[in-house]
């Protein structure tokens, strides 16, 4: 059985098909590629699984659970998180506040997060997730007061830590340098060698190539290729897609 | 049954009065996200000015109209709009609501402490006589008041969708970012918008003033009842300004008539809750799909 | 840092409780109106301020809780019960107004907040039976225990300043948990907050009623201060007052409030000099606050502490935290 499974979904906007019909399975510990050109709705299908857009068919399933009809903080809960192509923080907040955001609303219910005081745990995590990432000198700066770079480390950090089972990353090499590209593509492996599964968004097709051994390909809202890198390399739909005609 | 008539036409005619102001409303806020607090006080300024002109200076009418007109686009169109505007709204939108807020007050009591607590006569500026038409009687001046309201805002409506200037405004109003970047000087569009609200205004007031008097508290009214109407109608058209303006003016009239003092309020009570339950965005609003 | 703030709390409970005991009737009066309105600024700002859910609804919560006080005590049910009357309701009430926040933002919510504060304003005035309608109730008693009588304005003004001190503690509790910055994600980022698992629909719905049980506090403490209530004290106009307290001292801040209803409170009567005048003054004044400070009063509040203390202020600082490992240790 699949870690999670996309069957036939689609989402219209009014009259125009951002997704039409796209089947897809992520298998656990898997590192999945998903490329295509822009507006091919890569993003959409992102928004779709985790619960912020609702689809206009088909179905999601993840561990066995369909998870279609599922609000976006239910989705989280399941055990998927995910960032931002266009960064998405919360900026009047520090960056280890902004961490301990994204794992305080993991466990516990409404009540004890009223009682309970003691954030030891998580801080002690996000403290880690920190260092690891190279934010310790920015760590009590607002989100808003970063550089383009730090902020999609936050993004990042922000994924990881209510210790999801699968990552959805939305571009994450966009406009940013070369270094933290090495950095950033480093960590993703360290972690998927560790266990954790990823989807990733990615124009970037180097570190798509390089960091995925399996590569799904959408344009104009259809699944048009699937693939280890080489497979999708030669295939000339896939050429057409980006180049065309 | 002439009564019926008569009440619409009445209805209609004060209706159309408070349309201009929700429309001038919502213009400004469809444009820069303003929410205008003080859009009463905008009405009843152009009004003393006009009383100013007319018997101060003794200008014939037209003069005056145009005059006052001037005034108010200047006045509470641009300088409000490069003083209070242009520095608030990027900090969001409740610091240039309570800026409005504050206008409001300062326009009513400067009104009330420099000029004079009483209310003033305004000159009637239509004839008042009767119209008969098949044995229901009209007020001519009612009359007049719809049909000079449905000209100004017939004129807006071919600004808007007619000139480029129209089209500058409509793009603004559903996506600023883009707009700019399309090259439309958003800063600019917006000072023409205040100034077109300020001239809406400054002709409601001059149609509004003989039915109303002229008072420095009567903005409190006019203002709230052009904020019902874009709630009723819909926020984010003209069209549903319009139909809001006309739906407070026709509920107000005919209740006035019909209805006793106890009930007129849960009659407005009923409209209220029921817009606000089942379509919350106004009756000709579109709802604004999130994610 | 902590060393100023026990100082400056301690300098403040000083003044809070000794001042009273020099001020005569009208500036008693002002004093307590100022701890009734700084905890109806209160529950605004957690609504408005933390969670950024505009109400224009406060007043109508704040009548609940007077009428209730209003109603209740004359049948000889104690002061305290008709206040915890009064906040039940306004408590579920905001629950129920809660609801159109979940559907409905920003200016639409406005809306609906404000149809319902002119809902609870003409049932007032029409339900005479229950609330005497325009005419309203008079002689509103003030709070006794037993022997013990809190009816002189001297000792009512403590009596306030008792539920304004549990007010201002138990605002404190809630907004520095994990409540607290649940509802800061939400003002910041409604979508990413949801994201991360912040269920939009509980937290919006805690935000709306809990300042709407704030506001039934601050309405039972306002029925005995004036001792006469009518519908025309709880209209959209006071509604807006609390809005501008809440803005003007700074949106989402723990001292906003506080500056807040000091200066929309007491500015005018200090302005009162100028007779005519006043008002106008003060209208000139909040429209240069707010081209000068638009974030509000705590801009000068943050300023006065930066010098005091020439550290960088942040609004809700982490604990210390202990030194990290030096290796990334997995999960």
């Amino acid at each position: 059985m699949s870690f999670m499974e996309i069957r036939q979904l689609s989402k219209n906007f009014y009259h125009l098909s951002a997704l039409s019909l796209v089947s897809l399975s992520v298998e656990p510990g898997e590192l999945l590629g998903l490329i295509g050109p822009n507006g091919s709705g890569k993003t959409t299908l992102f928004n779709c699984v985790t619960g912020v857009l609702r689809p206009s068919g088909g179905q999601v399933r993840f561990k066995g659970e369909d998870i279609t009809k599922l609000s976006a903080d239910a989705v989280y809960h399941r055990g998927i998180s995910r960032t931002f192509q266009l960064i998405q923080l919360f900026p009047e907040m520090t960056v280890l506040e902004n961490l301990l955001m994204a794992a305080q609303e993991r466990q516990g219910t409404l009540l004890s997060r009223l009682l309970r005081r003691d954030e030891t745990a998580e801080m002690d995590r996000a403290l880690k997730l920190v260092d690891y990432l190279g934010l310790f000198g920015v760590k009590d700066n607002l989100a808003a007061n970063l550089s383009y770079g730090q902020q999609k480390l936050l993004d990042f950090g922000m994924a990881l830590m209510p210790n999801p089972q699968l990552i959805l990353l939305d571009e994450p090499m966009a406009g940013v340098n070369p270094t933290m590209i090495k950095a950033l593509v480093t960590h993703i492996q360290d972690l998927n060698a560790q266990g954790y599964t990823f989807v990733v968004i990615e124009h970037n097709m180097e570190v798509v190539m390089s960091l995925c051994r399996r590569i799904v390909v959408l344009s104009q809202g259809e699944k048009i290729a699937e693939g280890t890198p080489a497979e999708i390399h030669d295939n000339p739909a896939v050429m057409d897609a980006y180049f065309g005609t | 049954m002439t009564d019926v008539f008569q009440l619409l036409v009445a209805g209609l005619s004060i209706g159309s009065i408070y349309a201009m102001a929700a429309i001038g409303f919502v213009l400004l806020w469809q444009t820069s996200n303003t929410i205008n607090f003080a859009q009463g006080e905008f009405v009843v300024l152009p009004a003393f000015v006009m009383v100013l002109f007319l018997t101060v200076f003794r200008f014939p009418f037209a003069a005056a109209l145009v005059a006052t007109v001037i005034v108010s686009t200047l006045l509470l169109g641009l300088l409000v709009k490069k003083v209070l505007v242009e520095r608030l709204l990027k900090m969001g939108v409740l610091p240039l609501v309570i800026a409005t807020i504050g206008l409001s007050m300062l326009i009513r009591y400067s009104l009330q402490q420099f000029w004079t607590p009483l209310a003033l006569p305004f000159p009637a500026i239509f004839s008042r006589q009767p119209i008969r038409v098949g044995g229901v009687i009209f007020s001519s001046e009612e009359v007049m008041n719809v049909l000079s309201a449905a000209i100004v805002i017939g004129t807006l409506q071919l600004l808007i969708r007619r000139t480029k200037l129209g089209w500058a405004m409509q793009a603004v109003a559903q996506n600023r970012d883009l707009a700019s970047v399309l090259g439309i000087n958003v800063s600019r569009l917006v000072g023409v918008t205040f100034m077109l609200n300020a001239a809406l205004t400054a002709v409601a007031a001059v149609l509004i003033a003989p039915v109303y008097l002229v008072k420095y508290d009567i903005g409190i009214g006019i203002g709230l009842k052009a904020f019902y109407a874009a709630i009723i109608g819909g926020f984010n058209q003209i069209r549903g300004a319009l139909l809001g303006g006309l739906l407070v003016g026709l509920v107000e009239t005919y209740s006035a008539a019909y209805i006793s003092n106890q009930f007129r309020d849960a009659f407005a009570l009923v409209i209220l809750i029921g817009v606000l339950l089942l379509k919350p965005e106004g009756l000709l609003g579109i709802k604004e799909e999130w994610a | 840092m902590r060393g100023w703030r026990t100082l400056g709390i301690l300098v403040g409970a000083v003044v809070l409780l000794l001042f009273p005991l020099v001020l005569e009737q009208y500036k008693l009066y002002l004093a307590s109106l100022t701890l009734v309105y700084l905890i109806l600024a209160i529950g605004l700002n957690l609504t408005l301020g933390y969670a950024g859910q505009i109400s224009l609804a406060h007043a109508g919560f704040m009548s609940f809780g007077a009428y209730a006080v209003a109603i209740l005590v004359p049948l000889g049910v104690p002061f305290e019960g008709g206040l915890v009357v009064g906040v039940v309701i306004a408590f579920l009430w905001g629950l129920v107004l809660g609801f159109p926040a979940l559907k409905v933002k920003h200016h639409y919510l406005a809306m609906v907040t404000l149809g319902f504060n002119i809902i609870v304003f003409l049932v007032l005035r029409n339900w005479e039976s229950l609330t005497g309608g325009s005419f309203g109730i008079s002689g509103i008693a003030r709070p006794r225990w037993g022997p013990v009588r809190f009816q002189s304005d001297r000792a009512y003004y403590y009596y306030i300043l008792g539920w304004t001190v549990l007010v201002v503690a138990s605002a404190h509790w809630i907004l520095h948990s994990r409540w607290g910055r649940a509802f800061r994600s939400i003002r910041e980022n409604e979508m990413r907050a949801e994201v991360v698992g912040v269920s939009l629909r509980n937290y919006k719905l805690m935000a709306f009623a809990i300042g709407s049980a704030y506001a039934g506090v601050g309405g039972a403490l306002f029925a005995p201060l004036l001792t006469y209530i009518d519908p025309g004290a709880f209209t959209l106009d006071r509604s807006i007052q609390f809005l501008m307290m809440v803005v003007m001292g700074g949106l989402g801040r723990f001292e906003g409030p506080f500056l807040g209803a000091v200066v929309v409170t007491l500015l005018p009567e200090l302005l009162r000099a100028s007779e005519g005048f006043y008002l106008i003054i003060f209208s000139l004044a909040v429209i240069l606050m707010m081209l000068f400070m638009p974030k509000g009063l705590v801009e000068i509040w943050d300023w006065m502490v930066r010098k005091l203390t020439a550290q960088r202020l942040d609004p809700a600082r982490p604990p210390a935290p202990p030194e990290p490992a030096a290796v990334l240790e997995p999960k």
